[in-house]
């Protein structure tokens, strides 16, 4: 199975990893999936007083389409606002990098950890969580 | 790093084929067009020659008797013909089968499919190291038991059973001895009479022949063993296999067999150093790197490592444009489970997620090892670099105090 270009760009050249201060008040952390599923990762968003986001950082351990799809992700969180980045669909990553259809589940897991960052920002700041997790299995 | 030529570290999937056995198999098509079974022509007669020629080959490889070489379509269809074979054959004997959780899928669903036929199969666990339990297996042998069936050497790890021991084993309570030979026939000295082995399953694209023709190995006397044919035909392979003869195929598998026999001291030789050297420069320069199954009883030209913390998918993605290997990784598997193999040898499912098997072959260069020395160095680090649980592993965090959400 050939990957797109895209996809290998981001592998290859993965945008925004890294790490923030976790315990910053600012800084939202997700972290989802498990070693034992072969995929974990970690997305941060850094958020300023306009509620936008303005860093966004990752890491992730997992396959070539893991890694891409939470690079991705945080390209396109950076200068969102919190709502528009809680309609980030994981379908459109899945268009965007032309994951085949036994990658989708990357996809998904950069979905939640979106989610799972802006849920983490929200509680830390004792504002409404406006965050719905998906559920899994 | 780029690289003119792709580099090709997965000969346990299948070998390049020996341009002398393509050499060899060539006349086979056009100028020898003939069916090894028709009786009544020079045609026939020169495919029947070059038939009878390559069974000596293969027959000569193993120390076997030519007659007991029944040729099949590949290693499948020997596995299965062997498994179910023996199950209809030896029906009023008994019907319990033993094998080995490890085993080639062909094995394992054979013995599914006996199941499913009435039959009883029990599946021993293996140690550690990849090693079939001796006491296991002969406390599982019970009066109904007709068949044990253990692989040779392990396709994903390189992992050699002791043979003898459970030939003897078998011998003594009287059932048969079915092997799967597929990763060993060709690369190490193989003769199934001398440790026991009654059925015997190989495969010429694993020795550097063709793909698509195989062999069963059938003992002829003491025991004279029998399979049930799972196709009906013309009863071609002495009643045992029907279907017009792969001539080109079994010309080159011959051809293959007989390089094999000469030239196998000194690839062993050979390929055993470029392995060391591949292995231990990278357990030396890398943190983390763990050797899946046994050292000491493995296939010379084997290495299956795991590189903590980094998936090997991942990992492969970094090379693979110019490098071939393989991992045990459920992301290269459609099933999303990682490597049952690796499971059976008790390693938890992370570090099977991030196994690499590298195989090399009669073509591996010493620069080819040297190139993937490098490649793994700055793909691990690429990885590990991009890793959240590495970097928590760095931070001294127990990865075991972390609650997942498993998905
Ligand atoms: C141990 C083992 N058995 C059986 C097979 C199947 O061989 P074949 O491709 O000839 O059917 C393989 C190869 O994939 C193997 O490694």
């Amino acid at each position: 199975m050939a990957y797109s270009d895209k996809l290998l760009d981001h592998f290859k050249n993965p945008r925004n990893v890294g790490t923030l201060d976790k315990s910053d008040k600012k800084v939202g952390t997700g972290l989802v999936g498990a070693p034992e599923c072969g995929d974990v990762m970690r997305l941060q968003i850094q958020v300023n007083e306009e509620g936008l986001i303005e860093d966004a950082k990752f890491k992730t351990f997992g396959c070539g389409s893991a890694i891409a799809s939470s690079s991705l992700a945080t390209e396109w969180l950076k200068g969102k606002s919190v709502d528009e980045a809680l309609a980030i669909d994981n379908m459109a990553l899945v268009e965007e990098l032309a994951l085949p259809p036994v990658k989708i589940h990357c996809s998904v897991l950069a979905e939640d950890a979106i989610k799972s960052a802006i849920k983490d920002y929200q509680e830390k700041n004792g504002l409404e969580v406006t965050v719905v997790m998906n559920e899994h299995h | 790093m780029s690289k003119d030529r792709l580099i090709y570290l997965d000969n346990n999937a299948t070998t390049p084929t020996d341009p002398r056995v393509v050499d060899a198999m060539l006349p086979f098509f056009y100028e020898n067009p003939g069916n090894a079974a028709s009786r009544n022509h020079p045609f026939g007669w020169k495919a029947e020659e070059a038939v009878d020629y390559a069974r000596e080959q293969i027959a000569n490889l193993i120390k076997v008797d030519s007659k007991e070489i029944i040729f099949t379509s590949g290693a499948t269809e020997a596995d299965n013909l062997a498994i179910k074979g023996v199950f209809e054959m030896y029906a009023r004997k008994g019907n319990h089968i033993i094998t080995l959780k490890t085993e080639h899928k062909a094995v394992l669903d054979a013995c599914k499919k006996v199941e499913k036929m009435g039959g009883e199969v029990t599946y021993l666990d293996v140690d550690r190291e990849g090693l079939v339990n001796l006491a296991d297996l002969e406390a599982a042998i019970k009066d109904n038991t007709i068949l044990v069936s253990i692989m040779w050497a392990n396709n994903e790890t390189g992992v050699i059973q002791p043979m003898k021991e459970i030939g003897a084993i078998c011998e003594k309570h009287g059932v048969l001895f079915m092997s799967d030979a597929t990763q060993v026939v060709g690369k190490i000295p193989v003769d199934p009479k001398a440790v026991g082995v009654h059925l015997m399953a190989f495969t010429a694209h694993k020795m550097y022949g063709p793909k698509g023709v195989g062999a069963l190995f059938v003992n002829r006397k003491k025991p004279r063993v029998k399979v049930t044919a799972q196709m009906d035909g013309g009863g071609h392979e002495r009643g045992m296999r029907s279907g017009t003869l792969n001539v080109p195929g079994i010309v080159g598998f011959g051809k293959a067999a007989e390089i094999a026999a000469k030239e196998m001291d000194q690839d062993m030789a050979r390929l055993s150093k470029l392995r060391d050297k591949l292995e231990n420069s990278l357990v030396s320069s890398l943190e983390e790197v763990y050797i899946n199954g046994s050292v000491e009883h493995r296939m010379p030209h084997v290495t299956n490592l795991s590189f903590k913390h980094v998936e090997g998918e991942g990992l492969m993605m970094t090379f693979n444009q110019n490098m071939a290997v393989s991992s045990g990784s459920a992301c290269t598997s459609a099933s999303l489970e990682p490597s049952y193999v690796l499971i059976a040898l008790g390693l938890g499912d992370d570090l099977a997620h991030s196994s690499i098997r590298f195989s090399l072959g009669r073509f591996t260069k010493e620069e080819d090892v040297d190139y993937a020395i490098e490649a793994l160095q700055k793909g691990v680090t690429h990885m590990r670099d991009l890793s959240p649980i590495w970097e928590m592993y760095k931070e001294g965090i127990d990865l075991e105090s972390i609650e997942w959400s498993a998905h």
